[in-house]
């Protein structure tokens, strides 16, 4: 007789059949899926390789000895762009939940603070980031004021400003997504509103917003390279740079794929923060 | 003795509605209140009143004889000696149930974590829940939930303790171990003013019971008295509707 626990009663004949054809069904699931993916494979393959211009394709987007000789080059800008990422990100963050909240303060006090807040979301959001790129890169230099920050800094201030207006948005929702009870409880007990803010609201609302936060990261890391039409090269300028060296477009597709690679530990901890957000709303 | 608690002439207006009507209330040092009445009769919105959740729009609020309804008056100051539980729990679903008791301790009085731990431990186990102490609220049962509720309003040290139907959201079965730990507080002296739906409960751990309609006290006295032989039609309609259940 088979037993799942100890001391438990013998499985009746009804569940050992259900559990049965369970097993031959997911086996039965696993073999078609096989088949129609390497189906589909197959198909592809054939599709692509088979049409009347893929050689001339493979020589100009697939060169392994061009991918080789550009690698390093674009390997360079890369870590331009794991730079940048790492410090835009951290500032978008932080600046974008300074206004969002600045947003939230209440009293007529505020008005300038929440207006002005309220202005740059709408400001930051509705400018393309690439004018910001240019103003801040070209403009700001030509004020020759003194002790200027390179290029690249500007480059960087300019993601930040844009990418927080969208950040801040993002903070505000998940502080207007704590219900007002809570703040109830945390200002009966005492705690002044900043209190309540601190070790309320902020700590539920930013575990809510978690996986917004963290997508908004993955589309940050493809846009840091828009400093490069300032000057500075990043894998992206480095492949172009290289494309027009070798009169071929493989360097584009190095890029390419290194870019994925980039983004897929991001995604991937995107992804686990969302089902873990998913699971502990179900409660368990 | 003077009252710990006085409400003149309270008024409360919710855009046409008036919910609070020159309610005048004093309760004694040690007193148990009970406030009975239909629903929107008043009850939530006069304990909401009292902890400065919400301004009254005339009349006054003294807490051991201060004004605490003079605007001048910082609010924060006034709900560290005023606890309240509500009817949903309200626990803070990120933080563990001894994180829950001791946020206040900590943070608004300032106390050493590891006294504020020491106390808050001692409470829990004296409502048989030191085991819970780390875990988190949504693993909890109702009741449990409300007794963590009841016990982080206590630990505080308040003056006086707002009740606000503590019971209404929890399944029947769960409701002895709440009201035994209210009965617990009246034994140890703690002046309370709660809103209930059970008359039972009320007239068990109430010294006085508020009988609430259309924003006023209609009728008050103890329990036997205002829940066996009200005098106001009101009441006894009131009264008389619940009968049955």
């Amino acid at each position: 007789m088979t037993r799942l626990v100890d001391g438990a009663p013998p499985l009746s004949a009804v569940q050992l059949d259900r559990i049965a054809w369970r097993r031959r069904q997911s086996i039965r699931s696993i073999l078609v899926a096989a088949a129609s993916t390497a189906v589909l494979g197959v198909l592809l393959v054939v599709a692509v390789t088979g049409a009347p211009g893929w050689d001339r394709v493979r020589a100009s987007f697939l060169d392994p000895s061009i991918a080789a000789d550009a690698l390093p080059d674009i390997l360079r800008g890369l870590w331009l762009n794991v730079r940048l990422l790492f410090f835009c990100a951290l500032g978008s963050l932080a600046l974008g939940l300074v206004i969002a909240l600045l947003r939230t303060l209440r009293g007529p006090v505020f008005f300038p603070v929440r207006a002005l807040a309220t202005s740059y979301t709408y400001t930051f959001r509705g400018l393309p980031l690439i004018i910001v790129i240019y103003v801040l890169t070209l403009g700001v230099p030509g004020l020759r004021l003194q002790g200027m920050p390179s290029v690249l800094v500007l480059g960087g201030a300019a993601l930040v400003l844009t990418y927080s207006g969208y950040l801040a948005e993002v903070f505000r929702a998940g502080i207007e997504s704590v219900h007002p009870s809570q703040v109830a409880a945390a200002r009966s007990l005492g705690l002044t509103y900043r209190q309540a803010m601190r070790h309320v609201v902020l700590p539920q609302a930013v575990r809510r917003v978690a996986p917004p936060l963290l997508n908004d990261t993955v589309a940050l890391q493809k846009d840091v390279g828009l400093v490069s039409l300032a000057g500075p090269i990043d894998a992206v300028r480095a492949a172009q740079i290289s494309t027009a060296e070798h009169f071929n477009y493989t360097p584009y597709i190095v890029a390419g794929v290194l870019f994925v690679l980039l983004a897929i530990p991001l995604i991937a901890v995107t992804d686990w923060v969302t089902l873990r957000a998913a699971r502990r709303q179900a409660g368990r | 003795m003077t009252a710990v608690l006085s409400c003149q002439g309270v008024r409360k207006v919710f855009g046409e509605a008036v919910v609070l009507d020159g309610l005048d209330l004093d309760v004694a040092e040690h007193e148990v209140v009970a406030l009975i009445g239909a629903s929107g009769s008043g009850k939530s919105t006069l304990l909401r009143c009292v902890n400065l959740l919400e301004e009254v729009d005339d009349g006054m609020i003294h807490l051991d004889g201060a004004h605490i309804t003079d605007p001048r008056v910082n609010p924060d100051r006034v709900r560290r000696k005023i606890g309240i539980v509500f009817q949903a729990y309200n626990l803070f679903p990120h933080l563990s149930v001894l994180d829950n008791i001791t946020l206040a301790p900590v943070r608004v009085h300032k106390r050493r974590p590891a006294e504020a731990r020491e106390q808050a431990l001692a409470l829990l186990a004296r409502i048989g829940l030191a085991e819970k102490a780390s875990a988190y609220p949504d693993r909890l049962s109702g009741g449990q939930q409300q007794r963590v509720a009841i016990v982080r309003a206590l630990v505080n040290s308040p003056r006086l303790l707002l009740l606000d139907e503590v019971t209404s959201a929890l399944d029947p079965e769960l409701v002895g171990e709440v009201l035994d730990l209210i009965r617990d507080l009246k034994a140890d002296g703690m002046t309370m003013v709660l809103a209930t739906h059970e008359m039972t409960f009320a007239r068990q751990v109430a010294d006085r019971v508020c009988f609430l309609d259309a924003g006023r006290i209609l009728e008050q006295g103890p329990p036997e008295q205002v829940l066996d032989n009200p005098v106001e039609p009101r009441t006894q309609q009131f009264l008389r509707r619940l009968a049955p259940a």
